[in-house]
């Protein structure tokens, strides 16, 4: 099947949407990071004034032409009631992804042919915790026979394969801050393999609730000395970053095995060349030592799309703005060697933030966007690295450069790793 | 009492199925009619629980199958 042989199949993007802390729109979303936009600003969704974190990247309300999120413009009024914010997020940026492929199966084989893999770091937390409070109170019994189904992780995959009649793979990846990466890898490898020819694939999140950002708090990983800068907080490789900055937000990509992909004209976005995995084996929310497991994430990656360093003109970091941010530059600068030093990497959470399972997805469309329009985007407040490095790193503006191959990091608590090697599409 | 009642019934199942007024006629049935699924039909019961400040036990719930059911049986626990 797939890996060593020279027939592996090929897969391709066919669609993309994002819902970010910068717009809900993968065009607008690209367009404002490209700026060096932030979408990062004070909490609004809940009183976050006894926290010690008071910020955080939102997607931002208004009418949807103007990037806004108007929900019913993407879920009946009726329906969300029945679904966390999470799903909502994803179901915007899935039917974006879908519509934009133009890929509609009319027939059963078609439908049964096409399957969805939508991944999230936590689910539905604020639903959660709202039925919680009523337990607690001495109302189970009035809890909505909604709360289930709405927290559920899966249930972003099972509501967009109903809206579709998709009726292919029906599958969720849960692994923390890297599940939109493995969601995208793992969907792939589910084309090559032939379980489908077409995936809606990525990653939805929405953890800015009280006990989302208090947990987070409590693990110390949150940035607490910018509440009142919010823009200036998410500054990876920067000496004053001090933890990353929660966002919200949905990426989602239509994968399509290349021959299908041709044989219904679609357009395309870049190619999956490649996906690596690995884990850490390590701590709970530390990364191993010197990144060790990132590095054999990203050396497997590259096994896999049979591609050397030098071949790669971008890498979207990890880059969460916390210490681990110079571990992972090591790691890309021990794997890269010589071609180090003309290569760049920025990470776009400077802009909006960790989307945790989101971030992978939203990021792998960057990766895309960056390689058809050769911009690549900036790391945003990055004014004094606390470590200097041959790699360019994009600080504060984004950079005119030719690329045809691009590296996506994401890194998970649990010491999950996953990299994935997007393409310029080459037929 | 029992058109207060009825209006109020009338009410909630337009905000929780989301259905236009007079879509709600008494013989309606909530699944066939209304478009509501099984889970929609439980929510339902627990909304009208909450207003009317009503036990509705589950077998007596599940007889509950349209605008009237739900105004009668509801009419009879209040006059009770």
């Amino acid at each position: 099947m797939s890996g060593s042989g020279t027939s592996r199949k090929r897969v391709v993007v066919t669609g993309i949407g994002v819902v970010s802390p910068l717009a809900v729109g993968a065009e607008l979303t690209w367009k404002r990071l490209i700026e060096s936009q932030s979408g990062i600003g004070r909490i609004t969704q809940f009183d976050a004034s006894g926290l010690p974190a008071q910020i955080a990247g939102e997607v931002p309300e208004g009418p949807t032409a103007e990037g806004g999120l108007t929900l019913s413009d993407w879920v009946p009024v009726k329906e969300q009631k029945k679904m966390d914010r999470f799903i909502h997020l994803g179901l915007a940026a899935g039917i974006q992804a879908v519509e934009d492929s133009g890929w509609k199966p009319e027939s059963e084989e078609d439908r049964c042919a096409t399957g969805v893999m939508m991944g999230s770091g936590i689910g539905g937390l604020k639903t959660i915790y709202d039925n919680s409070v009523l337990v607690s109170s001495g109302k189970a019994r009035r809890l909505s026979p909604f709360f289930i189904p709405s927290s559920l992780i899966n249930l972003t995959a099972g509501h967009l394969s109903i809206r579709y009649g998709f009726k292919g793979p029906n599958h969720a990846v849960v692994t923390a801050c890297a599940s939109g990466t493995h969601a995208i890898g793992d969907a792939s490898r589910l084309i090559q393999h032939g379980d489908a020819d077409v995936m809606i694939a990525g990653g939805a999140e929405s953890a800015i609730c009280e006990l989302g950002i208090a947990g987070f708090c409590s693990a110390r990983a949150l940035s607490t000395s910018f509440n009142d800068s919010p823009t200036t907080a998410s500054r990876p490789w920067d000496e004053e970053r001090d933890g990353f900055i929660m966002g919200e937000g949905a990426g989602v990509v239509v994968l399509e095995e290349y021959e299908h992909a041709k044989r219904r004209g679609a357009k395309i976005y870049g190619e999956i060349g490649g996906y690596g995995l690995s884990g850490d084996a390590y701590h709970i929310t530390a990364p191993a030592e010197n990144h060790e497991g990132a590095f054999r994430a990203m050396q497997a990656a590259l096994k896999d799309a049979r591609v050397t360093p030098s071949d790669i003109g971008y890498v979207n970091a990890h880059g969460t703005s916390t210490m681990a941010d110079d571990l992972e530059l090591g790691a890309v600068e021990r794997l890269f060697g010589d071609a180090a030093a003309g290569a760049s990497m920025s990470s776009t959470k400077s802009a909006i933030g960790h989307l945790l399972g989101a971030a992978g997805a939203v990021e792998a469309i960057f990766c895309l966007q960056a390689m058809r329009d050769g911009i690549l985007p900036p790391t945003l407040n990055l004014d004094k690295p606390s470590r200097e490095s041959v790699m360019d790193r994009i600080p504060h503006t984004a950079k005119e450069k030719h690329v045809d191959i691009a590296l996506s990091n994401s890194f998970g608590f649990g010491g999950t790793n996953a990299s994935l090697i997007l393409k310029r599409f080459k037929a | 009492m029992s058109n207060e009642i009825a209006d109020k019934v009338k009410k909630i199942v337009v905000e929780h199925l989301g259905v236009e007024e007079d879509k709600v006629k008494p013989d309606a049935s909530f699944i066939d009619d209304l478009g509501a699924d099984s889970l929609d039909t439980v929510e339902l019961v627990m909304a009208f629980e909450e207003a009317f400040s009503v036990e509705i036990p589950e077998d007596a719930a599940e007889k509950i199958a349209t605008v009237n059911d739900a105004i009668e049986y509801i009419s009879k626990q209040k006059a009770a």
